[in-house]
C-alpha cells in the first residue's frame, strides 16, 4: 500500500530479556502477527496484524509480552476523535459498511453504575447466607390471575408451563455458526450442571446437543434456520426472536464461506449459501400475527413449553411489551443496546437502541399499570456484567437476566471485537478446526460453572445484606435502589429515588 | 522348586528376573564359568577406553543376587544328566535341578590359521570376555603394534578401545568392507573413512594366509608385523552341553517359549537358534536384547507362567568415535528407500507390503519406529509409509492406532 | 493445539532454575516430550512407561530400570550405545545433548509432583493417569 492511512492502534510489546523464543506466540496467533526470524534468532511482531486479543500474552510462558497502545496520536480533538477519523478512512478506502463484533463500546451512560443497593442496619436485620436458607430459585412463565376452584371447592392447577431455574440467570442466544461447537458444548454442560438454561440462537440445535434438551431454549428467528418439529420439542422453551439489542431493526448475516458441514446441516440450508436472517419475520406484520405464531408453536409442542418473545430495547419498548404480554407469550426477553453480536454494522450497533435499565423500568411499570404484569415474566440482557447488575436488574422489575458476553469472557474471550473475521484465537467465534480445538469444553464449562457459582453466592450476600431471603422479595423492589448522579427525569423513569432521600 | 541357570550374562539374568516375577520363593542357582559379578560383555571395549569403572561394568547392582535370593556358583559345568536332573561341575560337584536353563553364550571362533601356534600365547588374544579385555589391557603400551583379524563389530570396538594406547592398529578382513554383517557398501564408507582418519589401517578383501612368528602373511603376499594379535573373526555358540540331549542345528533349537526339545530344559542367548521374525528363517541372532528377552521368557515359563517371544530380529546399535549406526532386520525386499546427507545415511529395505530391514547412520532418532514396523510385520499400506520413510514417528499411524498407542486403549 | 509449550516446560523442568526466562534464554531446547505435527493435527509423544519396556530389556549396561512403574535412566551408567533408541516403538527415547540418552521420567526427579508438561499445557491436552494398555 503506497499510503498508510491507518497506523496500527495497538502494539505487542516484547521484553526481550524474558523472551526465550519458544514461538508459542507465533504458533498461536491466527492473524500471523508474530514471526521467528531465524538469522537473528529473534521473535518480531507485525503490529498491523494485531487485533489485541491477548492470546499471545496469556500463553507466553515467561510473561514477556504485553499489548500497549501504539501511541500514534492525532492532534487532540473532542469532536473528531482519532477513532472517528480512522473509521472514515476505512470507508474511504473500502466503500463498505463498517462491521463490528461484540457490544456497544461507546461512551453512553451505564445506568447500573449509577444505582446503589440498600443494606439493612438497625430495623430490618440482615441475613447471613451461610447460616440461613436463601432462595435464588426462580420460576419463569405466565402466572394465573385468580385461583380457580372446581365444583368441590378444590383448587384447580391452572398454572401454565413454567421454567424452573436455580438462579435468575440464563445464557443468552448465540448461534452455532457465530460461535463454535466447543463453545456450545461448554454452555450446554454448564447449564446442565448449574440447573439453568442456555439458548441455541438462530443456528438450530446440533444433533449432539439434543441430550442437553432439559437445559435448552430453542430459538425461532426470522430465518427459521434449523426449525422442525423435533427441534421445537427438544428444549424446555421456545424463543421467538424479533430483534436483538446490538442490531435492532435489521436481520443477521452469516457468510456462505462459514456454511459448511455441521453448520449447513444444523441450519438446514445448502453448503456455501449465505445465511441471511431477514429483518422482520415475514409472517409477522402485526401484533395479531405474533399471536398466531405464538400459538402455532404451542400447538406444535402440545402446550407444554413456554414461549419467549425476544425484542430489542427501542424507544417504544414498553408499548411493544404490552402488546406481547397480550399475545399469549409467557415470557418477554428485552435486549438492551449494549448487547453483543458476532457481526453487526458498527453504526447500528453504536447508535440504535436504548439502555436496558431504562427499558426494563418503563416496561415493568407499564405492565403493572395495565394490570398485566403477571401475564409474563421479564428477562433482560444487554450487558449484565456482574452479580450486582443482576441484583439491580431484579430490583428494577426483571424476573431473570440473560448473559452472553459475560459467558464468553469466562470461556476466554478478551473482547478484541474481531469476531466478524472468523479467526477467534480463543476458539469461540470461529469455525476453523485448528482454532476451535483451543477451547476445551472440559475446561470451559467448569469456568462457567465457577463464575455462576460465585455470582450466586454474591447475590445471596447482597440479598442477605438487604434483609431479603428470596429473589421473589427482591423482584421489582425499587425501594432497595437509590440513584446517584442521575437527573430528575432519569430517576423518574427508573422509578427510584436519589441517594440521600 | 529348584531352578538351575547355566550362564551369568544377559540370558541368565533375564531368567532370574523372569522367575522372580512369578515365583518369589523357589531356589535359584546360577553357575558362571567366570569369576565375576554379572557384567555386560558389550562393555568390555568401553573398559579399554577407560570409560567404565568396576562398579559401572556390573550389569546389575551389587546387591542383585542377595535381593533376588540367588546362589551364585563360580564353576564350569562339565556335563548335564537329564534323566537324573543333575549337572556335574568340573571340580566334581553335583547340582540337581527341577528346571534347567542353558545360557552358555558363545565363544570366539579360532580359524585353523597356518602357523598360529607359532604366535606366542602372551601375544595372542581373543576379545570376548572380561578376562580377554583385562589381559589385553595389561599387554598394551605405546610401542606395541596391534594386528586385529576381523573388521566386524567386535574387532572394530576393540580397535577403537585400544587406539590411544598403542603405536598403531591394523585390521584385516576377508570382506570388501568393514562391518560387513550389518552394513552395505554405502553405509560402511563413512565409518571406514572416520576410523582411517583416526589412524587405523585396513587391509580388506584379504585374509591371513599364514603366521610366521610375529608376522602375518596376507593372501596377496603383503606382510604385517605385529606385537599383539587379536582374533575377532567370529563366534560359535556353546552348544556342547546339550549335545545328544536336545535338538541342535546351527545352535540350540528353542521354540517361542524358550523351551528346548528336552523336557524341563530351556535355553536363551547367543547359544540358541530361533526364528527371525523379519524373514521367517531359523537362525542364531546373538544380540543382547534378544538374549535378555529370551531368558526372561524362559524364566517365566519355568516358574509356571505363560510367556512367548516370537519377535526376535537381528538388531544392532553401535558407534565409533561419535558416529552412530543402528540396524535391524534383513536387507531383503525388492524395494529400497535411500537418503544420504553428508555422513548421514538411511536405507529402508521393503517389499511385499512389509518392511524387512533398515540401516541408519548418523541421526538415529526414532529408529525404534522402524524396528517396530519390522517386528510387528505391519502392513505398510495401513500406515502413511511415505511419511515414515522421511520422518519416522507416531504421525504415520492412523488416528485409531494413535489413540491406542498414545491414549491407552483396551484392545 | 500445536503451541509446543509442553516442550518448553519439560526443558525448564530439566534445569535447576527458578525462572523460565533466565533458565532457557538463548538455549536451543532438547526436551524429553516432543510434538509431532502435520496438517493441523498435533500431539505430544513421550515415554509410555510400558509394562513390558523394550528399552529396559535391551539396555546393555542396566542403566534403564523400572521403579514404581516409572522407567528411569542412570546417566552415569549410560554409554550411549543407543540400543534403547533402536528398541522404543514410540520413538520416545533419544540422544541428549551430552550423548547419554534421555526420556520422560514423569518429573520424579524434580520435586514437583505433577509432570511439568501436564501443568503447562494450556488446553489440558496431556493427561496424567493410569490407563490399561494394549500390551
Amino acid at each position: 500500500m503506497a499510503m498508510n492511512y491507518l497506523y496500527p492502534e495497538y502494539e505487542a510489546a516484547r521484553n526481550y530479556d524474558r523472551c526465550i523464543t519458544c514461538r508459542a506466540c507465533e504458533r498461536q496467533c491466527a492473524n500471523g502477527a508474530h514471526e521467528y526470524v531465524e538469522e537473528a534468532d529473534k521473535m518480531v511482531c507485525d503490529d498491523s496484524k494485531c487485533v489485541n486479543c491477548h492470546r499471545c500474552v496469556a500463553l507466553c510462558p515467561t510473561r514477556a509480552l504485553k499489548i500497549v497502545k501504539s501511541g500514534n496520536t492525532y492532534k487532540e480533538n473532542t469532536n473528531w476523535s482519532g477513532k472517528i477519523i480512522n473509521e472514515l478512512y476505512r470507508q474511504a478506502e473500502s466503500g463498505g459498511v463498517l462491521l463490528s463484533g461484540m457490544g456497544n463500546p461507546e461512551n453512553f451512560p451505564v445506568y447500573f453504575d449509577k444505582i446503589l443497593i440498600n443494606a439493612s442496619q438497625v430495623t430490618n436485620p440482615s441475613i447471613d447466607p451461610l447460616r440461613e436458607p436463601m432462595e435464588t430459585k426462580v420460576s419463569l412463565g405466565a402466572k394465573p390471575r385468580d385461583i380457580e376452584r372446581d365444583e368441590n371447592g378444590r383448587i384447580i392447577n391452572n398454572l401454565p408451563p413454567q421454567l424452573s431455574l436455580s438462579m435468575p440467570v440464563m445464557f443468552s442466544a448465540m448461534s452455532y455458526g457465530s460461535i463454535s461447537y466447543n463453545a456450545h458444548e461448554s454452555l450446554a454442560r454448564a447449564a446442565e450442571s448449574l440447573g439453568i438454561l442456555y439458548n441455541t440462537g438462530e443456528g438450530g440445535l446440533h444433533e449432539d446437543f439434543y441430550k442437553y434438551g432439559k437445559n435448552t431454549v430453542v430459538q425461532v428467528a426470522s430465518g427459521r434456520f434449523g426449525v422442525h418439529p423435533e427441534y421445537l420439542n427438544s428444549g424446555m422453551a421456545i424463543e421467538i426472536k424479533i430483534g436483538q439489542g446490538a442490531k435492532p431493526g435489521i436481520g443477521g448475516h452469516l457468510p456462505g464461506a462459514k456454511i459448511v458441514g455441521d453448520i449447513s446441516r444444523t441450519r438446514m440450508i445448502p453448503e456455501g449459501s449465505d445465511a441471511i436472517s431477514p429483518a422482520p419475520h415475514h409472517d409477522i406484520y402485526s401484533i395479531e400475527d405474533l399471536r398466531q405464531l405464538v400459538f402455532s408453536l404451542k400447538e406444535a409442542t402440545n402446550y407444554e413449553k413456554p414461549v419467549i418473545v425476544k425484542i430489542a430495547a427501542v424507544h417504544n419498548v414498553a408499548v411493544i411489551a404490552s402488546g406481547i404480554a397480550r399475545s399469549g407469550a409467557d415470557i418477554i426477553a428485552i435486549d438492551g443496546f449494549r448487547g453483543g453480536t458476532g457481526a453487526a454494522p458498527t453504526r447500528i450497533r453504536d447508535n440504535v437502541g436504548i439502555p436496558i435499565e431504562l427499558a426494563l423500568a418503563s416496561t415493568d411499570k407499564r405492565l403493572r399499570d395495565e394490570g398485566i404484569r403477571d401475564n409474563v415474566s421479564i428477562v433482560v440482557g444487554g450487558s449484565i456484567r456482574s452479580s450486582a447488575d443482576i441484583v439491580k436488574a431484579v430490583a428494577l422489575g426483571a424476573d431473570c437476566v440473560y448473559i452472553a458476553t459475560g459467558a464468553l469472557l469466562a470461556l476466554g474471550c478478551h473482547l478484541c471485537r474481531s469476531c466478524h473475521s472468523g479467526l477467534c484465537n480463543w476458539g469461540i467465534a470461529t469455525q476453523v478446526p485448528e482454532l476451535v480445538k483451543r477451547l476445551n469444553p472440559d475446561m470451559g464449562y467448569k469456568r462457567l460453572v465457577n463464575l455462576m457459582t460465585a455470582w450466586r453466592h454474591e447475590i445471596k450476600e447482597m440479598m442477605g445484606g438487604m434483609g431479603i431471603n428470596s429473589i421473589e422479595s427482591l423482584k421489582g423492589n425499587r425501594l432497595m435502589l437509590r440513584g446517584v448522579g442521575l437527573n430528575e427525569k432519569e430517576l423518574a423513569i427508573l422509578g427510584i429515588r436519589h441517594a440521600g432521600e | 522348586m529348584k531352578y538351575l541357570i547355566i550362564g551369568n550374562s544377559a540370558g541368565g539374568i533375564g531368567a532370574v528376573e523372569g522367575i522372580r516375577q512369578i515365583d518369589k520363593e523357589g531356589g535359584i542357582t546360577v553357575i558362571s564359568n567366570e569369576p565375576y559379578h554379572t557384567y555386560s560383555r558389550p562393555l568390555i571395549s568401553y573398559l579399554l577406553l577407560g570409560k567404565i569403572t568396576e562398579d559401572k561394568r556390573k550389569y546389575r547392582g551389587a546387591d542383585f543376587y542377595a535381593k533376588n535370593n540367588v546362589k551364585l556358583v563360580h564353576g564350569t559345568v562339565k556335563r548335564i544328566y537329564p534323566e537324573d536332573k543333575q549337572v556335574i561341575l568340573s571340580g566334581g560337584e553335583q547340582v540337581s535341578y527341577d528346571k534347567l536353563m542353558v545360557a552358555a553364550g558363545s565363544s570366539p571362533f579360532v580359524p585353523p590359521f597356518e602357523g598360529l601356534d607359532g604366535v606366542p600365547a602372551e601375544n595372542r588374544f581373543a576379545f570376548m570376555c572380561l578376562d580377554d579385555a583385562l589381559n589385553l589391557n595389561k599387554a598394551l603400551d605405546k610401542n606395541k603394534r596391534v594386528l586385529i583379524v576381523g573388521a566386524g563389530l567386535i574387532g572394530l570396538k576393540c580397535a577403537e578401545g585400544i587406539l590411544e594406547k598403542v603405536a598403531g592398529v591394523t585390521v584385516v578382513d576377508l570382506a570388501p568392507r568393514i562391518l560387513s554383517s550389518i552394513l552395505d557398501d554405502y553405509g560402511a564408507k563413512p565409518f571406514q573413512e572416520l576410523l582411517e582418519s583416526k589412524g587405523i589401517e585396513f587391509r580388506l578383501s584379504r585374509g591371513v594366509k599364514r603366521f610366521e612368528g610375529r608376522t602375518a602373511v596376507l593372501d596377496d603376499g603383503e606382510t604385517v608385523d605385529f606385537d599383539i594379535l587379536v582374533l575377532a573373526v567370529g563366534v560359535r555358540p556353546n552348544t556342547a552341553l546339550l549335545k545328544d540331549i536336545a535338538e541342535i542345528d546351527k545352535g540350540i533349537v528353542i521354540n517361542e517359549k524358550s523351551e528346548t526339545t528336552a523336557p524341563d530344559i530351556y535355553a536363551a542367548g547367543d547359544c540358541v537358534q530361533t526364528v527371525d521374525a523379519s524373514s521367517g528363517e531359523s537362525k542364531i541372532m546373538a544380540l543382547l536384547p534378544n538374549a535378555y528377552i529370551q531368558g526372561e521368557c524362559a524364566g517365566i515359563n519355568m516358574a509356571g507362567g505363560e510367556k512367548s517371544f516370537n519377535k526376535a530380529i537381528p538388531m544392532n546399535a553401535i558407534g565409533f568415535f561419535g558416529l552412530h549406526v543402528v540396524t535391524a532386520g534383513n536387507y531383503t525386499g525388492d524395494k529400497l528407500y535411500t537418503e544420504r546427507e553428508g555422513n548421514g545415511y538411511k536405507r529402508l529395505f521393503y517389499g511385499d507390503n512389509k518392511l524387512n530391514g533398515f540401516i541408519l547412520v548418523g541421526n538415529v532418532e526414532k529408529a525404534g519406529i522402524y524396528t517396530s514396523l519390522i517386528r510387528e510385520r505391519t502392513p505398510l499400506d495401513s500406515i502413511d509409509f511415505a511419511l515414515v520413510c522421511k520422518k519416522p514417528g507416531m504421525m504415520a499411524f492412523t488416528r485409531e492406532e494413535r489413540n491406542i498407542k498414545l491414549g491407552g486403549g483396551a484392545v | 493445539m500445536g503451541c509446543h509449550l509442553c516442550e518448553y516446560y519439560c526443558a525448564f523442568a530439566g534445569t535447576d532454575g527458578s525462572d523460565m526466562a533466565r533458565a532457557l534464554k538463548g538455549i536451543k531446547i532438547n526436551p524429553r516430550i516432543k510434538i509431532e505435527e502435520k496438517d493441523g493435527i498435533s500431539f505430544a509423544v513421550s515415554c509410555r512407561h510400558c509394562r513390558e519396556p523394550l528399552c529396559v530389556k535391551g539396555c546393555i549396561t542396566g542403566a534403564l530400570t523400572v521403579a514404581d512403574g516409572v522407567i528411569t535412566i542412570d546417566r552415569d551408567r549410560c554409554v550411549s550405545c543407543y540400543t534403547c533408541v533402536l528398541s522404543c516403538p514410540y520413538g520416545a527415547v533419544s540422544p541428549s545433548d551430552d550423548g547419554a540418552v534421555q526420556k520422560c521420567e514423569l518429573c520424579v526427579k524434580t520435586a514437583e509432583g505433577t509432570p511439568a508438561c501436564v501443568r503447562g499445557c494450556p488446553n489440558n491436552a496431556i493427561v496424567f493417569e493410569e490407563r490399561e494398555c494394549a500390551e
